[in-house]
């Protein structure tokens, strides 16, 4: 029983647990939150534009959107947060203060635009051409078309996709604990890897990681949600109606089909 | 026409203009598919264009409004010169529909028909809505107004396309096979619709492949080859004493 007894005293010790709690719920989970959430609404902004660009005709707008996306997406990311955490610090110092919150938050957003970026460009592209020749067709300008309809429609079909990207976020918000956070800005995997030094028990990071799956399972099942909703197509199925009810509906307002002419 | 019913009465007329096309040739990048191309549409009649596949007739109709930019010759609508206009501004005048239907998913059977007047003609909000039920109803989908397109049949479909398409008022409307795709028994009625366009005085241009349909209602018949007019005039000439070989080919393979 001696391993069991360890087992239990190294990850699941209750009294290191609840003392670290308080602190992971009002500080650690708080700053994940405040960080994921900022990084996810800058990524999609970032993201929508990258997107945007990387359809363009214009050779001008089409490269710079390519390399941007491959560097994002092609470095570690913990590299990213370290060169941009670091690199920018003093820079960051003259317009938010000394704390590299912001600079974290910058780092996670642009990586996370990156991907965020080609899942909106896959949307949008799997729109069949035809709508957008539709809203030209009505005299309606290639903004306004995509505004008003291409990219909606794409959009609606990458949520799940989307979602995906909001939970990577999430796991990732725990780098910028590299860049070496005030006390009160530590974010859920700080808090647990400090207490767990001081317990001397993995205990409370396991409680971090608690703490994670509570946001992070959840959002899974929105996509499975999604899925379903979006990509199965109909929510209600119909009975299925006989052509020839329309042909007599068509005859109603068509005074030419019974003439004498067809 | 033996049966006239109440409904006909209801429908306004419309005011088609005329429709030229000088020497106009089109290409894919390098390759020429339409060549010198020169066709008078008068206002207020149907042009029917058939044609074997890939012969040019969806391309020549998307030179017409711009969807394809001619690379040289003339569009001139109710005589001015189209080439000249900004394309969106072009677009208004000219309605345009298609083999697919291209109805916007997410949107209601009227929000597709209003939203166009909506956004593009800056109507209000409630009056754009107003005209595209009575748009809809003149289609005879008044009932259907609140279905997504996913709710109708091809047909319905189609109606509500074309009804979109005319509540912008436009002077001429685009056919681009527009009833290829649906069901045999749907045909009939998307055709009537047309023609009825036709009787009260729309100009139309109408890439088909319903035979039936242009000699009946074509005020002029085109027949296309290789991105080239073979032979025009009145349709039966056309389907009675075809001259060219190519035409007399292509009715023996379709009739």
């Amino acid at each position: 029983m001696d391993f069991l007894d360890n087992l239990v005293k190294t990850f699941f010790d209750v009294d290191s647990m609840l003392t670290v709690a308080p602190q992971l719920l009002t500080v650690g989970l708080v700053n994940t939150l405040v960080i994921s959430a900022a990084s996810t609404v800058i990524g999609l902004v970032l993201g929508m534009v990258v997107a945007v660009m990387g359809i363009s005709t214009s050779r001008w707008l089409r490269i710079p959107a390519r390399i941007y996306t491959d560097l994002f997406r092609g470095l570690p990311a913990i590299l990213t947060i370290l060169l941009i955490g670091q690199g920018f610090a003093k820079f960051s110092q003259s317009i938010f203060g000394p704390s590299p919150y912001p600079l974290g938050i910058i780092a996670l957003s642009l990586i996370a635009s990156a991907y965020i970026g080609e899942i909106f460009r896959a949307g949008i592209q799997s729109v069949d051409k035809g709508q957008l020749e539709a809203c030209r067709a009505l005299g309606m300008n290639y903004g306004r078309a995509m505004v008003l309809v291409v990219i909606p429609q794409g959009v609606r079909r990458v949520l799940p996709a989307l979602v995906n990207q909001f939970i990577a976020i999430i796991k990732d918000s725990s780098l910028v604990y590299f860049l070496g956070l005030l006390v009160s800005e530590r974010e859920l995997f700080r808090v647990g890897q400090d207490a767990a030094v001081n317990t001397g028990n993995l205990s409370p990071l396991v409680l971090a990681g608690i703490f994670y799956l509570i946001v992070t399972v959840p959002l899974t099942h929105l996509v499975n949600y999604f899925d379903q909703r979006f990509r199965t197509g109909r929510r209600r199925p119909t009975a299925p109606t006989s052509g020839l009810k329309e042909v007599t509906e068509l005859d109603a307002v068509s005074p030419l089909t019974t003439g004498s002419n067809t | 026409m033996s049966s006239t019913t109440s409904t006909s009465a209801d429908q306004p007329t419309f005011r088609g203009s005329s429709l030229q096309l000088k020497n106009l040739c089109m290409a894919y990048g390098d390759i020429p598919v339409i060549r010198d191309v020169s066709l008078e549409i008068a206002p207020g009649t149907t042009t029917c264009i058939i044609g074997p596949s890939g012969s040019g007739k969806s391309t020549l109709l998307r030179g017409i409004n711009r969807l394809h930019e001619p690379s040289s010759g003339g569009v001139l609508l109710d005589g001015e010169d189209a080439l000249r206009v900004r394309p969106d501004v072009l677009r208004r005048r000219i309605g345009m529909v298609f083999q697919h239907f291209n109805l916007f998913p997410d949107h209601t059977a009227l929000e597709n028909v209003a939203l166009a007047l909506w956004k593009v003609k800056g109507m209000p909000k409630s009056e754009a809505t107003e005209r595209a039920r009575r748009r809809l109803t003149e289609v005879g989908l008044g009932e259907r107004a609140d279905h997504r397109p996913r709710d109708l049949s091809g047909g319905q479909q189609q109606r509500v396309a074309i009804a979109r398409a005319l509540a912008m008022e436009p002077e001429v409307m685009l056919f681009d096979e527009a009833t290829s795709a649906l069901d045999p028994e749907l045909v009939k009625g998307v055709l009537t619709l047309m023609a009825g366009l036709c009787e009260r005085g729309m100009t139309m241009a109408v890439v088909t492949h319903e035979m039936g349909f242009a000699r009946r209602v074509a005020d002029q018949v085109v027949f296309m080859d290789e991105g080239e007019i073979v032979e025009a005039g009145r349709p039966e000439d056309l389907f009675d004493n075809p001259r060219s070989a190519r035409l007399q080919r292509f009715l023996s393979e379709v009739l």
